[in-house]
């Protein structure tokens, strides 16, 4: 039977990360997302499962290293500066091609910021961050009910391409309650582990779990294996949701909590008269382009909504590739748009 | 009864077991030149030759067997 | 006659990259012999650092993994909490130690982690070739203290293990040596203790040795380990600092 519960998203992340048959949390306090620490602290001896609180997000990015090194489904999380802490270990796992789930809950910046939602941590999450040509995929859930079932996943696709796997979220989802139904029981994929570090027990060649290679012909090869690991995550997981954009006025894109308030615009403007339809990317990377390209000549322009100066809007227009207007509404420092807002922007495009 | 074996190609030169060898045996070979272009230690007066293992003991390089 | 002496089979027969004379060359075998006389090469998980001896999971015969500079400790942690029952140890310079890396060592040293470092302390940055480490003697020549380290702009060396030894979860911190065979041979003494200490799961056991770079020291291999005889040894002493009489 299947359970109904009403849950802070904070904690439905390491309640779907336990399902998932992660047993290994490494984190560091940092607010909005604290609370994902606190129920690992507690439920983990439960489940015979490890929770240490590290020194520092660099340290308990390196932890999760050395745990996904030695086989294990394992997870980090932390809120935009504790991700700068951890860019380098993230660029380890993904040259070391670990398995591994990381949580941003995203707060405002930069530096310091504050403590209210954001999505402003897009380019470094998708576009690199860390050093080096290197990918993670990132899942940006706009329910709690959708973070739980991405948490789930971001575990197997991990596993399955030996690649990071990052839930981008946003304080609102974190702090936020909402009804989540949990499975009996998920679906976890079984991932071949030979290559971890477990001891050969003299029965096998040592494992050598590195990212360094000396030599440039190697290297460029490694790199190459890379890139064409991520060119089959790009060709299989991709996600979206693409919702009244047939013969849409204006087709708004918008990713994770954004993507919500879209939505009772889209019902306010439709009492106008006014379609509007919206396209809301669940795979920040692997992008979605082909939904863009699909209705690039459909609506009068493209609509970008973001909470950041700009920053999905630059993968909108490459994937609109020039045959349409794109616009942007963005606000920062913890500011949430109204839907009047969002209409009012709507209705200034349409007139042009 | 003892000897030492040196793997000349593996002989960095650095002259660390000259400088152990209780009996003031092992000596550079001058007339030798390895592949990386070291000159190896090695023993000329093996029937001195203790066993004693000082100088595999400071060789960094696994270079020295001992027999006994 | 039988061979009384030859390379551990922990050591992969390869040739090692070291300069001429470098002690890594010497603990790595001491650090294998230990593995070797204690059985456990099968269950050793080592991890490596960043310095010259980046590339040792090439060396040891046992799984290695790779840590970013400084963060060994925490693989390390990674690793032992997923397999409790593996041997895991680190193998870390100065820089990576003592610098970049001395929040990751506390701190797996407070929990208490039943893991083993090797820290290697030659008093300067090998592989970057000569910089001032946290453990550069005061008036010592670097590339980046040219004019002798100077306490009021440099300021002074760090003494690691003694201040490991404040912390609880330490249970055997032994400073050793390896400028003569004497010292060399107490060396694989505390290596292998320290890896006892792991298996009897006191605690966090780890060995500084003190090393010689004859590269950027400016000297002959022989003269450096008189050097460390006659100026490293003084300012770091020899000898136990926490579990001298732990039973194991």
């Amino acid at each position: 039977m299947e359970k109904k519960l009403l849950m802070k998203g904070n904690e439905v992340i390491a309640e779907a990360a336990l399902r998932a048959g992660c047993k290994y949390y490494f984190g560091y306090p940092i607010t909005p997302q604290t609370e994902v620490a606190h129920y690992f602290a507690k439920k983990m001896p439960e489940v015979d499962g490890t929770f240490v609180q590290a020194e520092s997000e660099i340290a308990a990015i390196n932890m999760v290293y050395g745990a996904a090194a030695a086989g294990a489904r394992v997870m980090t999380s932390s809120s935009s500066p504790g991700i700068s802490l951890k860019q380098e270990g993230i660029s380890y796992i993904a040259g070391a091609e670990l398995p591994a789930v990381l949580v941003n809950i995203v707060r405002c910046g930069p530096g310091l910021g504050g403590i209210l939602p954001a999505q402003c941590d897009y380019f470094q999450a998708v576009k690199g961050g860390g050093h080096g040509d290197y990918k993670m995929v990132v899942l940006a859930p706009s329910s709690i009910q959708e973070l739980y079932e991405l948490t789930v996943e971001a575990f197997n696709i991990a596993d399955k391409y030996r690649i990071m796997a990052m839930i981008m979220g946003d304080g609102v989802l974190g702090q936020m309650m909402e009804t989540v139904e949990f499975k009996e029981k998920e679906d976890i994929i079984s991932a071949d582990k030979t290559w971890a570090v477990t001891g050969t027990l003299m029965e096998r060649e040592h494992n050598v779990i590195t990212s360094i290679y000396i030599n440039p012909e190697v290297l460029e090869n490694h790199n190459l294996k890379l890139q064409r690991k991520y060119k089959a995550i790009e060709d299989q997981e991709k996600r979206v949701e693409v919702y009244n954009c047939e013969d849409a006025d204006i087709i708004i894109t918008a990713f994770g909590t954004v993507a919500r308030i879209v939505k009772n615009v889209i019902k306010m403007a439709q009492k106008e008269g006014i379609k509007v339809g919206l396209i809301r990317p669940i795979t920040l990377w692997p992008f979605p382009n082909e939904a863009f390209e699909k209705y690039a000549n459909v609506p009068k322009a493209f609509l970008s909504v973001e909470l950041n100066a700009g920053q999905m809007v630059e993968d909108v227009r490459l994937a609109v590739n020039g045959k349409n207007e794109v616009f942007f509404h963005g606000r920062m420092g913890g500011m949430i748009p109204t839907q009047q807002e969002i209409l009012d922007k709507v209705k200034e495009i349409l007139k042009k | 009864m003892a000897r030492v074996i040196f793997d000349e190609e593996r002989c960095k030169g650095c002259k660390l077991c000259l400088t152990v060898c209780p009996k003031g045996i092992v000596v550079i070979k001058e007339d030798v030149l390895n592949t990386k272009g070291f000159h190896p230690a090695g023993v000329n007066d093996m029937e001195k030759c203790i066993g004693c293992a000082f100088c595999a003991t400071i060789c960094p390089d696994c270079v020295i067997e001992v027999e006994k | 006659m039988k061979t009384v002496f030859k390379r551990p089979h922990a050591l992969n027969d390869i040739q090692m990259h070291y300069c001429p004379g470098c002690t890594h060359g010497i603990i790595h075998r001491l650090v294998a012999e230990a593995i070797d006389e204690l059985g456990i090469e099968g269950k050793t998980i080592g991890v490596a650092s960043v310095g010259c001896s980046y590339n040792n999971y090439d060396y040891f015969g046992c799984d290695m993994a790779q840590a970013a500079h400084g963060r060994a400790p925490a693989v390390a942690t990674g690793i032992k909490r997923v397999n409790p029952d593996n041997v895991v140890f680190t193998y870390q310079g100065d820089g990576d130690l003592a610098s970049i890396g001395t929040a990751e060592i506390v701190h797996a040293v407070a929990r208490g982690e039943k893991i083993t470092t090797i820290f290697i302390n030659n008093a300067i940055y090998g592989m970057t070739s000569g910089q001032m480490a946290p453990t550069t003697l005061l008036n010592q020549v670097t590339t980046t203290s040219p004019f002798g380290r100077k306490p009021e702009i440099h300021g002074y060396p760090i003494k690691m293990s003694e201040m490991l030894a404040t912390l609880d979860g330490a249970a055997f911190i032994e400073r050793v040596s390896t400028h003569d065979i004497k010292n060399i041979l107490n060396a694989k003494k505390a290596i292998k203790k320290a890896f006892q200490v792991q298996i009897a799961k006191k605690g966090f056991s780890i060995v500084e040795v003190l090393s010689t770079c004859p590269t950027n020291w400016g000297m002959n291999p022989v003269k450096a380990l008189s050097w460390v005889k006659e100026n490293m040894v003084p300012v770091y002493p020899l000898g136990n600092f926490k579990g001298k009489d732990l039973e194991v």
